[in-house]
């Protein structure tokens, strides 16, 4: 656990000791606030539905994108070699470096909570669990992503290579239940399933129903073991 | 203590190191010389665990490599080929980083932070960032990195590489006063740093070691004939000649007359030293001897003739 907090507090310090973090946060809270305030008094509407669509396109881009330099800048400058030296497991390496990119998510998130405020002061009739409830969704898609990212990530010593695998992998995950028509019958319940945006949606309307909770959790924890995986194989090669 | 034994890496088809066996006392400290790609870095990278032995066994103070990797990694302090540096950070962040990891914190860890900045001339730049450090700093800062808990092992794989002179001298010290205690395990490809810096010396060619001792025991082992320079006043060709009836070990090489001086260039087996009947019979003859000097095979044309021919064995 220790370990865990070790890597979690470099990597943190790496972001913001880099402009990385800030750049990250500023055209975060931007691009979403832009979206949300560009609508949100037309349509005199008590919610924030327009903000949690917008943040998931938006992550689209934005988690590979911080996620792209958690590990394989390490390949790419040599201190993977450091790290791997170290009486440190694969498993915390990885767990700290999900969850610095992950917080960073969530600070982001955060700062869009200035909208619900805006809300709060204007609105009539806010429905605070809906609001909750799409929070944890994006939370939660952000933590999968997150997990994709550091993924892609590890294959590779090449940043840029990591965000283009990492968006690739995120959109394809994206757009699975928009190609249901496409898809045989038998088979759409189960490529519905693996679509990330029908369990998004599921829980923005206020049902937070186990399934897709385990969804998301196995998910993370999918890809944060095919991330120890490759990073272990390699030292046998 | 470092014990190796029939160790073998593979890259795919590429056999990288090749069933090498050596034993590294505490309190010694080791060069591992060899040229580029002969097989160094893979094998630091294994006894650090890094990379996994493709066969064979390592053994760090009884403790195996494949079951008590961390047991060893605590042991052990490394620098990397190329010092990699986590540029972003502060010097004193990314001792903190690592010395958590090894579960140093606290006070521990401020009389860690205070040691290796005192033994490594860190004083002037641990609130800076690493990216503002120069070469030289960047290189102790690394080395101080691999000491922060104290480690009874030191393995530094090329430390003094892209330095400037007064750096490597700085940084050789600092090694030869850590060898005192410690069990230092340093590769290089340049002789002369390994020369001035170990106890003993591990010649690696493509994979193989070559050879294996203090470079007293190299030189008398691989040593081959002995170059004798002269320059003899009163002598001329058929005196030399005369020598050569007279003392059949030596060879006589060449002659050149400037000035009246004769430079004349004998050669002898290393076990027989014939200079002081050379000496005897120019004073019977009546010859000064102005000069006189073997040339004896160095360490450098050792390690030249094991790295590029690779069939001399010890």
């Amino acid at each position: 656990m220790l370990n865990i907090r070790m890597v979690f507090r470099r990597e943190m310090l790496g972001f913001f000791n880099s402009p990385m973090a800030y750049i990250f946060l500023v055209i975060f809270a931007v691009v979403n606030g832009y979206f949300f305030t560009n609508t949100f008094f037309l349509f005199g509407q008590s919610d924030l539905r327009t903000l949690f669509d917008i943040v998931p396109l938006v992550y689209l881009f934005f988690i590979p994108a911080i996620s792209m330099g958690l590990i394989a800048r390490e390949n790419n400058i040599g201190t993977m070699e450091i790290i791997s030296t170290l009486p440190l497991n694969t498993y915390e390496f990885v767990m700290g470096k999900f969850l610095a990119g992950f917080s960073l998510i969530l600070l982001g998130l955060a700062a869009t909570s200035i909208h619900f405020f805006t809300l709060m002061a204007v609105g009539t009739n806010v429905d605070i669990g809906a609001i909750f409830s799409g929070y944890l969704g994006l939370a939660l898609m952000g933590a999968t992503f997150t997990a994709i990212g550091v993924y892609s990530s590890s294959v590779t010593e090449n940043q840029v290579v990591a965000f283009i695998i990492g968006v690739f992998v995120v959109l394809v995950f994206y757009m699975l239940d928009k190609t249901l028509i496409f898809v045989p019958h038998s088979l759409a319940g189960l490529v519905q399933f693996l679509a990330v945006d029908y369990h998004l949606s599921n829980i923005s309307r206020g049902v937070i129903d186990s399934r897709n909770l385990v969804y998301f959790f196995s998910m993370i924890g999918f890809f944060i073991f095919l991330t120890i995986q490759t990073l272990e194989v390699r030292r046998w090669k | 203590m470092i014990k190796v034994t029939d160790l073998s890496k593979d890259y795919g088809p590429v056999e990288a190191v090749k069933s090498i066996s050596f034993e590294i006392q505490d309190g010694e400290i080791v060069g591992f010389l060899g040229a580029n790609g002969a097989g160094k870095t893979t094998t630091l990278k294994m006894i650090t665990g890094y990379l996994v032995p493709t066969e064979g066994k390592i053994e760090v103070n009884d403790l195996n490599i494949i079951d008590d990797t961390h047991e060893i990694q605590k042991q052990i302090g490394y620098l990397p080929e190329l010092n990699p540096l986590y540029t972003e950070m502060r010097v004193y962040e990314y001792f903190e980083f690592l010395a958590g990891i090894r579960n140093i914190t606290g006070r521990p860890f401020k009389d860690a932070l205070a040691r290796v900045v005192e033994n490594c001339g860190l004083n002037g730049v641990i609130h800076k960032n690493i990216s503002e450090c120069s070469k030289g700093y960047k290189q102790r800062i690394g080395l101080a990195a691999a000491m922060i808990h104290d480690p009874k092992i030191l393995i530094l794989d090329e430390p003094v590489t892209g330095l400037d002179p007064n750096q490597i001298v700085e940084i050789r010290g600092l090694i030869k006063k850590l060898g005192k205690e410690k069990l230092v395990f340093m590769s290089s490809h340049i002789l002369q740093e390994i020369q001035a810096t170990v106890d003993r010396i591990m010649i690696i060619h493509e994979g193989e070691i070559v050879a294996n001792g203090t470079s007293d025991e190299l030189m008398s082992n691989f040593m081959g004939n002995v170059l004798l320079n002269m320059e003899i006043k009163g002598g001329g060709v058929e005196s030399i000649e005369h020598i050569q009836a007279k003392l059949p070990s030596v060879k006589f090489i060449s002659m050149e007359d400037l000035n009246g001086i004769q430079h004349v260039q004998f050669e002898y087996d290393k076990g027989q030293d014939p200079r002081e009947e050379l000496f005897r019979y120019a004073v019977d003859n009546n010859w000064s001897i102005l000069k006189m000097t073997p040339h004896t095979t160095n360490l450098e044309d050792i390690f030249r003739d094991l790295t590029t021919e690779g069939d001399i064995n010890a």
